[in-house]
């Protein structure tokens, strides 16, 4: 309105400069790009440098408050040759391998068992996915009451149905910590996999089931050879998500047993932050982050691609 | 489905194995419940049936409110959460907006970056953002949570909202552009908008994970008057080897409390956004 009004030769070349630096902004790569750069910058700032970081400090004898010096692999070398080191890679596979499996066959039951029909269904959906929301610091703390030495409501169920007294030391003993940990990362992260698998069930086109009943396919086989390998595809991401943040998993363990007793579970990430912050090895403690990373890579790998192809 | 079952069939196929898992899921919350309402004469006597309340008290309310800084931890939790959130959501937006609306070169090269950023474990990262921190000046101060969450929830947003924009059609958006708006004013005025149901998502998830933080907490904050929950509930409430049950409880109840009355009124929400990315509509 206001260029009109102004004298017509005067307000032609501002208005086409003003017109193509418009056109240019608008163009679709210098818009996006001029859009993405504030978040890009940012995740390079924070996640690419202190990852390009990262692999610097595992070459580096690093002591904390002390300038670094370059030592080639010999923190790699140092891990080697670490017995507890080995003891931690075998925990983190058992602890990730048990875990995924658990929450896999128990989240394919929990979906089976919810798809169907049934009053407050949505309330009880709801109410499943606690354990996966409420901060798992805090959830944590309650199963640390549970299975306390003195006063742990289960051993005290386990003596009244017959277990000799005082029941056993959930958290002492190497194997039943390990056992205990499965169970509660197992406790936390199923929902999330009944649920979306739930979701899933609820795609699968009714008709395909009655095809398969006038076929005389028994429930069993329905479940096999219809459910399933529709089912497929999003077992295998959300096996895929649960494996990663399972392999990497930090609060749980560090909450509930330090990785305790003697190392028995102590998990790449425990370690790594022991030897870090603990003992101020921040070199050290890096090279045990990284070798967390060839497994990481082919999994996120995996995984990106495949949810680029979703 | 199959018809004709019998009220027998109904349990044993639906009531018993979704109760087990409801008891299951929230035996612990009640338990926490119920201790934090013990007296210690009570929580402590092995000779008492513990599945119960007998004698209800607030005192460990009333000492945890009083005697530890939890209150402020709580300010302290919930300021992160909202700014990290907001920061993520804009963040976000500014990713996800030129990838699901624009064609340019990079475009499917920066969607996988995001989504495999998305998926980088903290453990990974932990020690060289220490280090990085430290080197800011930045230790001991909210800003430092403030500034490393978004690392994490920032191609968190980016990936949902990503998908949330693909489901929104186009035709708006055209009309406005024929209409001579700037692509920045389209995006501004006429899509984002549009687009509630989807920031509603992207936001509790990012609110919850703020919540739930733990790592970076514990090794940015190690003052009282900076903590979180989490971290103040583990290191403050467990001096040593003594355990305040009573207090732990209480702590871990009120610090949830937040995350699930957000999630009960954006259940639909929040299970939408679980889902998408794994289920294709």
């Amino acid at each position: 309105m206001s260029v009109r009004s102004e004298p017509l030769v005067g307000a032609v070349r501002p208005a086409r400069r003003a017109a193509t630096l418009g056109a240019w902004l608008d163009r679709q790569s210098v818009f996006s790009w001029l859009m993405m750069a504030p978040p890009l910058l940012f995740l390079a700032a924070l996640v690419g440098y202190p990852f390009c970081y990262g692999i610097l400090l595992s070459l580096q004898d690093r002591p904390v408050a002390h300038p670094g010096t370059f030592v080639g692999l010999k923190n790699f070398a140092t891990n080697f040759n670490d017995p507890i080191f080995w003891r931690v890679a075998f925990n983190t596979f058992v602890y990730t391998a048990v875990a995924t499996l658990l929450k896999m066959v128990g989240g394919l039951a929990l979906a089976l068992a919810m798809n169907q029909q049934f009053p407050l269904k949505n309330l009880v959906r709801a109410l499943l996915l606690l354990p996966f929301i409420v901060p798992t610091v805090l959830s944590t703390v309650a199963w640390m009451w549970i299975l306390d030495p003195a006063f742990s409501v289960l051993n005290w169920v386990l003596v009244l149905v017959g277990v000799p007294k005082p029941g056993p030391s959930w958290l002492g003993n190497p194997i039943l910590a390990m056992v205990s940990i499965i169970a509660i990362n197992t406790w936390r992260g199923l929902p999330f996999y009944g649920i979306t698998l739930l979701a899933g069930l609820q795609t699968v086109p009714p008709e395909l089931y009655e095809a398969a009943t006038i076929d005389g396919a028994s429930g069993w086989q329905r479940f096999r050879y219809v459910t399933l390998p529709l089912l497929q595809p999003i077992i295998l991401i959300v096996t895929l998500f649960s494996v990663i943040f399972t392999f990497a998993d930090f609060q749980l363990v560090y909450v509930l047993t330090h990785g305790g007793p003697q190392n028995a579970t102590q998990l790449f990430a425990t370690y790594a932050f022991d030897i870090a912050m603990g003992a101020g090895q921040l070199g050290l403690g890096a090279s045990i982050a990284l070798t967390m990373l060839p497994a990481l890579a082919l999994l996120i790998v995996a995984l990106t691609i495949y949810l680029r192809r979703g | 489905m199959v018809t004709g079952r019998g009220p027998i069939e109904r349990v044993v196929r639906l009531w018993l194995p979704v109760g087990f898992f409801l008891v299951l899921a929230l035996f612990p919350f009640y338990w926490m419940a119920i201790t934090s309402f013990k007296p210690n004469s009570e929580l402590y006597n092995r000779h008492v049936m513990p599945l119960v309340l007998h004698h209800p008290t607030l005192k460990h309310y009333i000492d945890l409110l009083t005697q530890t800084s939890f209150l402020t931890w709580t300010w302290n939790t919930m300021l992160v959460a909202v700014v990290s959130t907001a920061i993520s959501l804009v963040l976000g937006v500014m990713l996800a907006y030129p990838l699901a609306r624009m064609r340019f070169a990079g475009a499917g090269l920066i969607a996988m970056t995001v989504a495999a950023i998305y998926l980088v474990p903290q453990p990974l990262l932990f020690i060289p953002l220490a280090d990085l921190i430290n080197r800011l000046g930045l230790g001991n101060t909210l800003t430092a949570v403030i500034l490393t969450y978004p690392t994490m929830l920032v191609p968190f947003s980016a990936w949902l909202l990503l998908g949330y924009f693909k489901t929104v059609p186009m035709e708006l958006e055209e009309a406005a552009r024929i209409d001579g708006a700037s692509r920045l004013q389209t995006m501004r005025r006429i899509f984002l908008p549009l687009c509630t149901p989807g920031f509603i998502s992207a936001g509790i998830f990012a609110f919850t994970l703020s919540q739930n933080e733990f790592l970076y907490a514990l090794i940015f904050l190690t003052k009282t008057s900076v903590r979180t929950v989490p971290v103040g509930v583990i290191a403050e409430l467990i001096r040593g080897d003594v355990f305040y049950w009573g207090q732990l409880m209480a702590g871990a109840l009120l610090g949830s409390i937040p995350v699930a009355i957000i999630y009960s009124f954006f259940v639909e929400h929040y299970v939408a956004g679980l889902t998408a990315g794994s289920v294709k509509g």
